[in-house]
């Protein structure tokens, strides 16, 4: 956890060395800018993931197929033409990727968000509050827990609200509705993390002053304590990127997750698994995008975590 | 401590009974459970009318509701609602499952704990060493990639291997069907032998995951833990770095190790869905998503209990660990 108060590091003796007498104070965010740029890890995890960002609009702009394309041969090995192979009806993996993991990051994103909107309200609310407001808290998150995943996903995907709109021909798009399941679904450790802090917070003299000085309950939450949480509220949305990749992925696998035309890499994987042997290319590409935005947004939050950390004196190579 | 117990089992009794609730809504709302049934063969109208009435179907929703829980407090958790043979007693199948389920996570889950924290302790003791690095790495590459790939390419190089056992004159070693039915056969080496080869895979492939998660938390805990003043007043004791690592250190370092343990494990117990599925063990996960398929009301809601029921015990039995581990955490 940062410290509440705005740290400032004396500038290295490089600068007294070059002749100027007063070293300039930084900011606490510059601090954290150069300790993140400094771990190795993170800095591999965030140009991947800006490749992959390009890889999906610029290789999709670009790419000589599209992912509907068929009739491009059947089952061809990757090769000059079709970098990642062809598929059982002539479809070219390549641009089936490109779409593939821009559903996936789409859904992630959406999730991620959704994960950590959910996760800061209400553990801030019953870190707050206390008493009643915290036990309905942890009672909803024990709900949460004990309703799986799965049958929320099958309900919603083909109960009676999705024939319904599909009848109609249209409806909320399955990517969105997806990342919703996600989203209600995975806040509960941002939630605990979060209320954990605020318990801690509210004790401390500067929420007193600030409760002095007429503030309400909303200014001293938003002004005051939650500003102090938002470093481990970022590395936890992190968190939840990552897992939400792998959850869509999970829930795709088991058919409850993407449907056509919507699409993502877990439904490719989910397409392709029987082709894991024969042609095995059809598999291993979109697992090689899921375990590569799955990894670099955790590198990334491991760095973030790392330059966060006031304690930290080493900064990892 | 028994006081404790029992006033933790009473204050979970109404979140089982609004979790229930829910579910038992939420299947209603996926639909008519005999739908395919009635499309199966033509079916008179007096048969349809006998299958609603024997599934109660007929009947309120909230009444049904009502007698659901009435029958699963005393035992009787209902049939599954496809009249004629295809009808299945819902505690015999959840009971099935939760024995197939539980062999395969009890292990597999107690040997990631032990490798988990061994890994832990030894990365945050040696912390930045080559050995840190690696196993920082490994855990990193491994929990970032789903759980059924791993499977997938598991299952996948177990053909050529047991190809190449049949080419030696062996048997075909590594099945990927779950247990057999009727129980291992033949001698006890070579039923030791047939539980390996049922067990390797679907526990390597819960295995690969948990340990690196387990791992990056043990590691966590222990550094923070190692930094405290108490460690640094028993090394200035002169206190053997062993006894300062082993008793002082490690036994406050569990506590967020075993918090992510029982959690894991409750949910686990209550199906290991894509394990199951990868590896066709017919478990409490399978039999889960078969339920939510066919739209059955009373087997959902079985495997949602016992669910529900083993998540809260392994939270209670957390609450009691944390109280041996840190004696300054009381319950109560």
């Amino acid at each position: 956890m940062a410290d509440p108060v705005t740290t400032t590091t004396a500038a290295p003796s490089a600068t007294a060395a070059a002749g100027l007498d007063i070293a300039k104070p930084r900011k606490q965010w510059q601090v954290i800018l150069r300790r993140f740029f400094r771990h190795r890890a993170a800095i591999g995890g965030l140009i991947i993931f800006v490749l992959l960002i390009l890889f999906i609009f610029v290789g999709g702009a670009i790419w000589k197929y599209q992912a509907a394309d068929l009739n491009l041969g059947r089952y061809k090995a990757p090769s000059g033409d079709h970098p990642f192979g062809t598929g059982q009806i002539g479809d070219d993996l390549f641009a089936k990727v490109i779409r593939g993991t821009g559903f996936s990051m789409q859904i992630a994103m959406v999730a991620a968000a959704l994960n950590t909107i959910l996760g800061v309200v209400l553990g801030s609310l019953a870190g707050y509050y206390r008493g009643w407001v915290d036990s309905a808290v942890s009672r909803l998150t024990d709900l949460v827990l004990v309703i799986p995943t799965f049958l929320i996903a099958a309900v919603l995907s083909r109960g009676t609200f999705s024939t319904e709109e599909i009848a109609r021909g249209g409806g909320a798009s399955n990517w969105f509705q997806v990342a919703i399941i996600l989203g209600f679904t995975n806040w509960m450790t941002v939630s605990r993390t979060v209320r954990g802090m605020v318990l801690s917070l509210r004790e401390k003299e500067f929420v007193e002053a600030a409760k002095a000085l007429g503030g309400g309950p909303t200014r001293v939450i938003f002004r005051h304590i939650l500003p102090n949480t938002m470093d481990v509220v970022i590395v936890n949305a992190t968190i939840c990127v990552a897992q939400a990749v792998l959850l869509e992925s999970a829930l795709s696998f088991v058919g409850l997750g993407v449907k056509y035309p919507d699409t993502s890499l877990g439904l490719l994987i989910n397409e392709n698994q029987n082709e894991l042997i024969v042609h095995p290319w059809l598999f291993y590409f979109p697992f090689l995008f899921i375990v590569l935005i799955s990894l670099s947004v955790n590198f990334i939050g491991d760095g973030l975590r790392d330059a966060f950390d006031p304690r930290q004196k080493r900064v990892r190579a | 401590m028994l006081r404790y117990i029992v006033r933790r089992i009473l204050i979970s009794i109404p979140l089982l009974i609004v979790g229930s609730f829910l579910v038992f809504g939420l299947v209603q709302g996926m639909g008519d459970p005999l739908g395919e049934w009635k499309l199966q063969k033509p079916r008179s109208p007096q048969e349809i009318e006998l299958a609603y009435q024997q599934t109660g179907y007929n009947d309120p929703f909230f009444e049904r509701y009502v007698n659901w829980a009435g029958g699963f407090v005393t035992g009787d958790w209902g049939k599954s609602v496809i009249p004629g043979s295809g009808s299945k007693d819902v505690k015999e199948e959840v009971f099935h499952g939760l024995w197939t389920t539980a062999r395969l996570v009890i292990g597999a889950e107690v040997l990631a704990l032990l490798i988990g924290m061994a890994i832990g302790v030894i990365g945050a003791v040696r912390q930045y060493s080559i050995f840190d690095y690696s196993a920082t790495g490994v855990a990193f590459v491994l929990f970032s990639m789903p759980v059924f790939c791993i499977g997938l390419m598991l299952k996948s190089a177990a053909i050529p291997f047991n190809d190449f056992l049949q080419s030696l004159g062996m048997e075909r070693w590594i099945t990927t069907a779950g247990p057999p039915p009727g129980g291992f056969s033949g001698g006890f080496g070579h039923q030791i032998g047939q539980y390996v080869g049922t067990f390797l895979l679907p526990t390597l492939s819960l295995l690969a995951i948990q340990f690196a998660l387990y791992s990056r938390f043990q590691r966590a805990s222990m550094l923070d833990v190692l930094g405290q003043d108490y460690v640094r007043t028993a090394q200035a004791k002169g206190l053997s770095s062993g006894r300062v690592i082993f008793r002082h250190a490690f036994r406050n370092g569990l506590i967020p190790v075993i918090t992510v343990f029982a959690v894991n494990f409750g949910q686990l117990i209550g199906g290991a869905v894509i394990t199951e599925t990868v590896f066709n063990w017919s478990g409490m996960g399978r039999l889960l998503i078969r339920s939510i398929n066919e739209k059955e009301p009373y087997m959902v809601l079985g495997v949602v209990m016992v669910t529900a029921i083993a998540v809260v015990i392994s939270n209670l039995i957390a609450d009691i660990l944390y109280a041996y581990l840190d004696p300054r955490i009381r319950l109560g």
